[in-house]
């Protein structure tokens, strides 16, 4: 089943197209990565899809809620100083529904949430306090209690060293697999070598492609 | 003790005493998103403003405030769409806006010649507080109590990262604006009693001084509101005891609670 189908779009800055004519589906429990040289519009088609950038052409069909999609912005830069503990930050990821107050249920799954990221002793400490790889683990926690059904992932092992990345992967592959959430997630670090996910949308210039990550690995042999 | 009971007989100190504790505690609150987004130059630059304005309407004969007031916040809507585009450099046409209102209100108010007191403008007076000033701070207060108690976790998530605040429904520009004009309003009900120069350290301390002590948004929400009141009180009365300026002492008061605060901040971590 599609949960968002996107048709022929496109989508830029002050009027210049980055990303043009481009068709896709998300359908669900796909993991898909968004691969392309930098400037090749990765982060701009997602901000897009999203919304926080308005789409210049094309149509983008949702056959789900706006409040059922999680997301993880590329580079979180927060003030050293900044006065945060883990758990207002997990909490924040709710918002997206309505209530003033945050209610018991919901604290109860901020503090499953973060059991389940293997990050329960981090919950009263402050963000700023964290190394690159916990920050990471605390926004994708943010991220899961805005949805239990899709998660945008924008570059979210950037800046992380290789045992740290690989955690990261490693929990991300495991929400799509045992949990069925289906992702979609910008990456560069990935090579034809050591792909994950079933479905690559490739944003080479001029050369689209979107299909499964076999049928890509062969396309990129084949060149 | 008896002079303290002497003190708060006299009704401009009494007026002095409920705006300014209204303003300090809204000034922390409003401040926290500023200070922490990094934005409070806003409250500078507004105050510049205030200045200009308030030079201009008793130059012209009109009521000050409701001349202030609506002149203030558009400012505040100029200085957010400067923010927003990140073309321009904000912090240049922030002090540029400063600087020229402050130009244009001395110019204004020297040419007219008139009896307009610069140095009360700038430096504040105790004695200029009316009772329409205290009704509009009390109204000032209660909006932004009502927004904070509503709102307080929104607040905090977009003070913490926009773009996700965004992505997850959250109206931005929508508190944004509301954060500019509180801000434009509590600088202008300020400005009388604190003066046009010292108005922003209003929301700036606090927020410095519970954050060197306290990691969650929350906690340095409520404390830096105590502190604001604490140190306003204190200020007062020590510039009534002493006779000096009481914006010029509260602030003092201000960063006499800061340094106290990072030196014992410093002690602790060692």
């Amino acid at each position: 089943m599609s949960l968002i189908s996107v048709s022929k779009v496109k989508i830029g800055y002050n009027n210049i197209p980055v990303v043009d004519k481009l068709s896709f589906d998300i359908n669900e429990k796909d993991f898909i990565c968004i691969v392309g040289p930098n400037g090749s519009g990765k982060t701009t088609l997602i901000r897009g899809i999203l919304g926080l950038i308005p789409v210049m052409s094309g149509k983008i069909t949702f056959s789900l809620n706006e409040n059922q999609i999680g997301y993880m912005p590329q580079e979180t830069t927060v003030d050293a100083n900044f006065p945060a503990s883990v758990f207002e930050i997990v909490l924040s990821g709710s918002l997206n529904k309505p209530g003033i107050f945050y209610n018991t249920e919901t604290k109860n799954r901020a503090s499953e949430t973060l059991k389940m990221l293997g990050i329960s002793k981090l919950e009263k400490q402050s963000f700023s306090e964290l190394s690159g790889g916990q920050r990471q683990k605390v926004l994708l926690a943010r991220a899961l209690m805005a949805t239990d059904k899709l998660l945008f992932l924008d570059e979210p092992s950037n800046n992380l060293d290789q045992k740290s990345k690989e955690s990261l992967y490693e929990l991300v592959q495991k929400l799509n697999a045992e949990h069925g959430i289906t992702i979609v997630m910008v990456t560069h670090d990935l090579d034809h070598g050591n792909l994950i996910g079933n479905k690559i949308l490739s944003l080479a210039p001029k050369d689209y492609f979107f299909g499964t990550t076999e049928e890509y690995v062969r396309k990129v042999h084949h060149e | 003790m008896n002079s303290l009971l002497e003190m708060f007989s006299f009704g401009f100190m009494m007026r002095a005493l409920i705006v300014g504790s209204l303003i300090s505690l809204s000034a922390a609150l409003v401040g926290t998103p500023l200070v922490l987004k990094k934005n409070s130059m806003l409250g500078d630059g507004l105050s510049h403003v205030a200045f200009g304005a308030f030079a201009l309407a008793s130059v012209l004969g009109f009521a000050p405030l409701w001349v202030a007031i609506p002149i203030v916040i558009i400012a505040s809507f100029f200085v957010l769409r400067i923010n927003e585009n990140s073309k321009i450099h904000g912090d240049s046409a922030v002090a540029l806006m400063s600087a020229s209102a402050l130009a244009i209100g001395t110019f204004i108010a020297s040419l007219a010649g008139t009896n307009t007191d610069i140095n009360s403008y700038l430096f504040g007076s105790i004695l200029s507080v009316s009772e329409t000033e205290v009704f509009l701070a009390l109204g000032l207060f209660m909006t932004v109590i009502i927004i904070y108690v509503l709102f307080h976790n929104k607040i905090f998530a977009l003070t913490f990262d926009e773009k996700f605040a965004r992505a997850i429904g959250i109206n931005t520009k929508l508190y944004n604006a509301i954060f500019a004009i509180l801000c434009s309003v509590l600088i202008v009900l300020g400005m009388r009693l604190m003066g046009a120069l010292l108005i922003s350290s209003l929301i700036i301390f606090p927020t410095l001084s519970a954050q060197t002590i306290f990691k969650n948004f929350k906690l340095v929400t409520i404390v830096g509101a105590i502190l604001a009141v604490v140190n306003f009180v204190l200020g007062l009365i020590i510039s009534y005891l002493c006779e000096t300026p009481t914006g010029a002492t509260v602030v003092i008061v201000n960063l006499f609670t800061l340094v106290v605060l990072k030196i014992l901040n410093r002690l602790i971590k060692k």
